[in-house]
């Protein structure tokens, strides 16, 4: 009964670590299993989006506010974390577009997206 | 000026990138001369760094002026001059094979000067963040160039990397974010001292490091993480092949040893064994299971890329015995194996553009037919086995006299296995060259590669990288010399 209550408490207050789980495992299984290659940029995107949660969460302090310097003060959340993913956005961007362009190549040159097919075309 | 040279040498390349760009709008063929004049420009500075290094010890820079542990520091110590001035030179090396063998585009030679900027930026960086970005900055330029073949197999092998790689590159921006969290740093120096002080038997700490150790290898290309490399390497132009070959894996092999010894430190591997070991069994069934893959091509270039996985296991499990001997050896091969696979690569897309010869069945007889190119990629190849005096024994001696000493008798066994494996794959190359009868006509070869041909500037580079695979040998002192001045700190 008790470690139930201790695993319903860390659900309710960390329940932002879980969904970082959650979408590194979604986006990781996406990028693995799905045969199409957009979907499996998709899955990447996702999985980047988890690292994103991960060190916004980071930041978090209790009671912070917004690292904006303003009249009242006071404590704030850690800045450091927001301007590193704001760089790793930018990253994952410029993944996007370069996988999308070779994507792009792929489909006009194999006419498919389908990873099986294009294995067997491409080791014909 | 001189004060601000480690910061000028990532500077240069980025705005050199953009020149070509800008100057597609007038010619189409200005990249190669605009490379080149950066790329002199980079090694003089290099070449300055080396001074300065070697009189006055560690240079470091803070960039932007912000206070240390705060803003990003470069920091240029020998282990990473030693990288800084390879880079310089091999790229030296493939502008020269690149200015026939192509490709021709502005494009290429932008994406080739990008990917400088970041193998430099990874070198001379001392935070983990800034590594991540120059990491992809490297991984973004090396997915363009292998697209850059002309076929479109090249896009499939660049898609599959920049895949494999992205994940290596977010698994390593994840451990960063455990580091952060351990220790609210990201300064590498800063951040040894306080996860000393953290414990390394903090979950936070092994987790980072398991993290951030798993997505470098990726980029390695260790086994069981190296799918990514054969098709990457097979099927990208022959000056992208041999320029990233040389480079790519060289430098995140680099990254890690900078992550084992300045930021997790010789203590972390004395204090969790079992961190050290997993290393060096990831190494040791590199080392067998690259051979073992080698030896199965029939393809020649995806014989060589097996080669390199095999070899990189070498490099890490020199890097994982961690005495200085075994380190310094370790450095020695890294830049050796960068000279040998580079002038490897370059020499077989010679043999193929003056025979139409690519796999070893079609090697058969052709060391009559191209004298030059065969010769040299004969003796890369036994500077690979570590055959003396060439760089490639003096590299594995170090790490087996480090071995030794450290006891580690496994390592011992399997680094004497894998000379064996070594020989394995490229004594069956010589053979096909030298000893049995052509396969392939010579109307048929010139039919079929009649319309490339091969320029003195191209020879060139494969008969100094073979010159070089034994007179590098005689620069161990010098290097050791530059390592003496920067491990000691490092490995007690």
């Amino acid at each position: 009964m008790t470690a139930d209550l201790l695993q319903l408490d860390l659900l309710t207050t960390r329940y932002n670590y879980f969904a970082v789980m959650l979408l590194l495992g979604i986006g990781l299984y996406t990028l693995i299993e799905s045969p199409n290659l957009v979907k499996k940029v998709i899955g990447m995107n996702i999985f980047q989006t988890g690292i994103f949660l991960f060190f916004i969460t980071l930041a978090f302090r209790a009671g912070g506010n917004p690292p904006v310097v303003t009249e009242g003060g006071g404590p704030y959340a850690s800045p450091l974390p927001h301007v590193l993913i704001l760089t790793a956005i930018v990253v994952g961007v410029s993944l996007t577009a370069v996988a999308l362009a070779l994507i792009v190549r792929i489909y006009s040159e194999y006419g498919t997206l389908d990873e099986n097919t294009l294995e067997e075309l491409y080791y014909d | 000026m001189i004060d601000h040279l480690p910061v000028l040498l990532v500077v240069l390349p980025i705005v050199g990138a953009t020149i070509p760009l800008v100057a597609s709008l007038y010619t189409d063929r200005a990249g190669w001369t605009i490379a080149l004049v950066t790329m002199v420009a980079h090694a003089a500075l290099a070449g300055l760094l080396v001074r300065e290094v070697w009189t006055g010890g560690v240079v470091s820079y803070a960039v932007g002026g912000f206070t240390i542990p705060y803003g990003i520091e470069l920091v240029v110590d020998g282990l990473s001059l030693a990288v800084v001035a390879l880079i310089s030179a091999i790229t030296l090396g493939v502008l020269a094979y690149a200015r026939r063998a192509g490709p021709h585009e502005n494009t290429f030679y932008s994406q080739l000067l990008l990917l400088v900027t970041g193998l430099t930026g990874m070198t001379v960086t001392g935070d983990v963040f800034n590594l991540y970005v120059f990491l992809e900055i490297t991984g973004l330029a090396a997915y363009g160039l292998v697209a850059s073949g002309r076929e479109a197999s090249a896009a499939v092998a660049a898609l599959k990397y920049l895949i494999i790689g992205t994940v290596g590159a977010s698994l390593y921006l994840l451990g960063v974010g455990y580091a952060l969290a351990a220790t609210g740093t990201l300064n590498m120096a800063d951040m040894s001292a306080k996860l000393a002080a953290v414990g390394y038997d903090s979950t936070l700490v092994l987790t980072a490091f398991g993290l951030m150790v798993g997505g470098l290898s990726v980029k390695v290309a260790l086994f069981p993480l190296h799918t990514w490399q054969p098709d990457a390497y097979a099927n990208s132009p022959d000056s992208v092949s041999a320029f990233i070959s040389a480079l790519v894996s060289t430098v995140s092999a680099y990254a890690l040893a900078r992550l084992l010894f300045s930021v997790f430190t010789v203590d972390f591997l004395t204090s969790v064994p079992a961190a050290r070991w997993a290393l060096v069994a990831v190494a040791s069934v590199s080392i067998v299971a690259g051979s073992a893959l080698a030896v199965s091509q029939n393809s020649v270039q995806r014989m060589l890329a097996y080669s390199s996985v095999s070899q990189f296991g070498l490099v890490i499990a020199g890097f994982a015995v961690a005495t200085p001997t075994a380190v310094a050896g370790a450095t020695i091969h890294l830049v050796g194996h960068a000279v040998m696979k580079g002038g490897l690569f370059a020499a077989s897309g010679i043999i193929e553009r003056e025979t139409g010869a690519s796999t070893v069945g079609g090697y058969a007889g052709m060391g009559g037919r191209t004298p030059l190119a065969a010769g040299a990629f004969t003796i890369l190849a036994l500077g690979m086995v570590g055959v003396p005096p060439a760089i490639g024994f003096v590299g594995k001696w170090y790490i087996l006299v480090g071995a030794v000493e450290a006891e580690m008798w496994p390592v011992v066994a399997v680094l004497l296995l894998s000379t064996l494996l070594t020989l394995a794959y490229f004594a069956r190359l010589g053979e096909r060259l030298y000893f049995a009868e052509p396969t392939i006509r010579e109307e048929a070869a010139v039919a079929d590669g009649g319309g490339e041909g091969v320029s003195t500037g191209m020879l060139a580079v494969v008969v100094v990288a073979a010159v070089l695979a034994v007179a590098l040998t005689a620069a161990v002192p010098a290097l050791e010399q530059l390592l003496n001045q920067t491990l000691p700190p490092l490995i007690q």
